[in-house]
């Protein structure tokens, strides 16, 4: 073995450990970024999976028309304001008769939500026909009861539930009159100051109305930017100037655009507060860097043969970019623009400023009605005492990420489809 | 190009070894003044493109100096030269695609059958659309063969029905010598071809307007030899109808396809003359000492 092969030899040993040492550094850190998002996961879905369905208790009810103290027949507008409530609790002291005391009554009462009101009003104004009759239904549960059935022996110590409330619970359970069913009202109701009642559809709808106005104010004019700086500006100090500008602008701290969108747009051009085309047009000023710089990246990476041959044929500059550039950069724009739209559908701060952090029950009808979005709702129900609350919370953010996944899951999906090769 | 053919070679320059041959560049050129005026026939009467006192900048830096140089009608003219010395500028300046330079500027006057190229009041595209060019690199849209021919004709709208349309891309693509190849596939990807068809769609798109004059930009440097004698012989069909300038590297090609061979040097135009007497007896001694491969 000669003098060189021998100190090859020895080299390639220590290159072949260094490759191998790099090799585990990668995986290392793929794997750390793996248990974080399986810990996240598992915590968030463990705790916001119970969200998913709530209690009712089966009850007889007879909707006694001198209780509800409405006529027979009952007008609609008698109907709207009658007392649901003393029928709800009336089928509750059938269930318990031995309950006496005004305190022991009110205290079994509250074991029904007071959305079982709401739903008996919406009932009976569809089949006024059921009044002086009876019938068996289950009743929404309050949310005490909820998180009582729902906990293991050790958390119910610490319910909020009396002593006799549990024995009631505990009957209820052994009469097998407590079941538990899919939370619909959580994508269909909004915001409650009651966790059995809140929804989250308002701030679904609030935060579709917000991306919509986003997407429409951000994506032409970000791609019309890129554009004119790719394509037509001449390259002097003020475009380089121009440049960096939006460089920067992709750093601000997001908060800092939503004191911009209350100075100008709601103070300045008296725009109303609260509202998804505010929201939107703060998100837009947060996300156009992120377009602005893709679409530059997805128009020059279109070939400049293809540009010269468009030229070269008599294609004024304009036919060129519109009848090659763009369509050729369009996947890599739309990857851009969705990734901003994710981003900016996961953007609390700045919307805290424009006062869509409002406590809004109504499901916003357009961009102009009062809303609060997905990421602003976390935060208020993050915030809420109520114990049932935490479970809302994580069920929120998994419907977040839901949204999240599938937006990333449609960039990907578009750039495969759209991508061409060369 | 460092390979280049030997067309005038003698047995003691063949047998002479690299480094010697570098110094004999050197003295050449040290000894060599640039002529004040192009030698040969730069001139001809039947011209169908004539430049005159042509100068190019790229911002500070010129690169072409002086030249003058008419394309007579129906004529292959081939533009050669070592790399860098502004032939391929030169034939740009021809239908201004070095408008897309910011820094690029071009002085002089350059007429296309009487009509300043440079006018402001000429339109870009008009001129694009008579003097046609065809690139180095194969570079059909990542479209169909069909709508790759048909783009120019749709751009000045010179069909107005579908069946025009068809018989302007059929022309075009037999012209190019490309119909037989693709005429069961046209709604294919062009750039599903192979590198020859793709450069022979290129020209196709090109001619497929009717320009007057087709530039060509070494447009077989990319090929394969079996390809490049196929665009040879396209370029040989084509130039009874066209006038064409054609960059290359390559002697050979330029002494197979052209009628006259003008010679770049360092931005100056040394000699233009018959293809044949550029080849045998060069008036100028740097053509000679290019052509017979003693530098570049």
């Amino acid at each position: 073995m000669s003098k060189t092969t021998e100190t090859v030899r020895k080299t390639l040993r220590k290159r072949y450990r260094a490759e191998r040492r790099f090799r585990a550094y990668g995986i290392a850190s793929i794997a750390v970024g793996i248990l974080a998002v399986v810990v996240l996961f598992t915590d968030i879905i463990s705790k916001g999976l119970p969200a998913f369905t709530e209690a009712y208790i089966q009850v007889e009810v007879v909707y006694d028309a001198d209780t509800l103290g409405v006529a027979v027949p009952a007008s609609e507008e008698e109907l709207m304001s009658a007392n649901y409530r003393g029928v709800v609790r009336q089928s509750l002291y059938a269930l318990f008769p031995e309950v006496d005391g005004r305190r022991e009554k009110r205290a079994l009462g509250d074991l029904v939500s007071s959305g079982a009101e709401y739903w008996m009003r919406d009932r009976l104004i569809e089949n006024p026909s059921l009044i002086n009759k009876s019938e068996t239904v289950w009743l929404l549960a309050d949310d005490t009861v909820d998180l009582f059935i729902k906990a293991d022996d050790e958390q119910r110590e610490g319910s909020r539930l009396n002593d006799r409330q549990r024995e009631w619970v505990q009957t209820l359970e052994d009469d097998d009159r407590v079941e538990m069913r899919f939370n619909a009202s959580l994508f269909t109701h909004g915001d409650s100051r009651e966790p059995e009642q809140a929804g989250l559809w308002g701030a679904v709808a609030g935060s579709f109305f917000t991306m919509l106005v986003t997407l429409g104010l951000s994506f032409p004019i970000g791609v019309a930017a890129a554009v004119y700086l790719e394509e037509f500006a001449p390259k002097n100090r003020l475009t380089d100037f121009i440049e960096v500008n939006i460089n920067n602008l992709a750093a601000v701290p997001s908060i800092i655009f939503g004191l911009l969108g209350l100075a100008i747009f709601i103070g300045l051009f008296g725009l109303p507060r609260s509202v998804p085309l505010v929201g939107g047009m703060v998100l837009t000023l947060m996300t156009l860097p992120t377009i602005i710089i893709s679409a530059r990246a997805a128009i020059k990476a279109v070939p400049p043969s293809i540009r010269e041959a468009a030229l070269g044929l008599g294609a004024s500059r304009m036919q060129m970019v519109t009848h090659h550039v763009l369509p050729l950069a369009m996947p890599g724009m739309l990857t851009g623009a969705i990734i901003g739209m994710a981003q900016a559908l996961g953007e609390t701060a700045p919307l805290l400023m424009i006062g869509m952090v409002a406590f809004i029950v109504d499901i916003p009808g357009g961009p102009v009605s009062p809303a609060t979005v997905l990421p602003v709702q976390i935060y208020l129900w993050a915030d809420s005492p109520e114990s049932s609350f935490v479970a809302l919370t994580s069920a929120a953010i998994m419907v977040l990420l839901g949204f999240l996944i599938m937006m990333n899951t449609i960039a990907v999906v578009l750039r495969k489809r759209l991508e061409r090769r060369w | 190009m460092e390979t280049a053919p030997k067309i005038n070679n003698t047995a003691q320059q063949a047998s002479t070894p690299p480094h010697v041959a570098k110094e004999k560049v050197k003295m050449t050129e040290n000894q060599i003044d640039y002529p004040d005026k192009t030698v040969g026939l730069p001139l001809v009467d039947d011209a169908k493109m004539s430049m005159r006192d042509v100068c190019v900048y790229y911002a500070d830096k010129q690169a072409i100096y002086d030249v003058n140089l008419d394309v007579g009608k129906n004529e292959v003219i081939a533009l050669i030269g070592p790399s860098g010395c502004g032939k391929s500028t030169f034939l740009r300046s021809l239908n201004r695609m070095n408008d897309t330079i910011d820094i690029c500027r071009v002085q002089g006057s350059l007429k296309l059958e009487g009509e300043d190229i440079y006018d402001p009041k000429l339109d870009v595209v008009e001129l694009r659309a008579r003097v046609g060019m065809v690139f180095q690199k194969p570079n059909p849209f990542p479209k169909s063969i069909y709508d790759n021919v048909a783009y120019g004709p749709r751009l000045h709208g010179l069909a107005n029905k579908r069946y025009d349309l068809d018989e302007i891309v059929e022309t075009s693509l037999r012209k190019a010598g490309l119909w037989n190849e693709v005429k069961d596939r046209l709604h294919q990807p062009g750039t599903g071809l192979s590198g020859g068809q793709q450069q022979r769609l290129c020209i196709a798109r090109t001619i497929a307007v009717s320009p007057e004059v087709v530039l060509m930009d070494e447009p077989c440097s990319a090929l394969d030899p079996i390809a490049t004698a196929k665009i040879e012989e396209l370029i040989d069909e084509l130039s009874s109808q066209y006038t064409i300038a054609i960059v290359t590297h390559s002697m050979q090609q330029a002494a197979r396809v052209s009628h006259r061979t003008a010679y770049f040097h360092l931005g100056r135009l040394i000699e233009v003359n018959d293809t044949r007497k550029v080849f045998t007896s060069p008036d100028h001694q740097l053509t000679e000492a290019y052509i017979t491969g003693r530098f570049g």
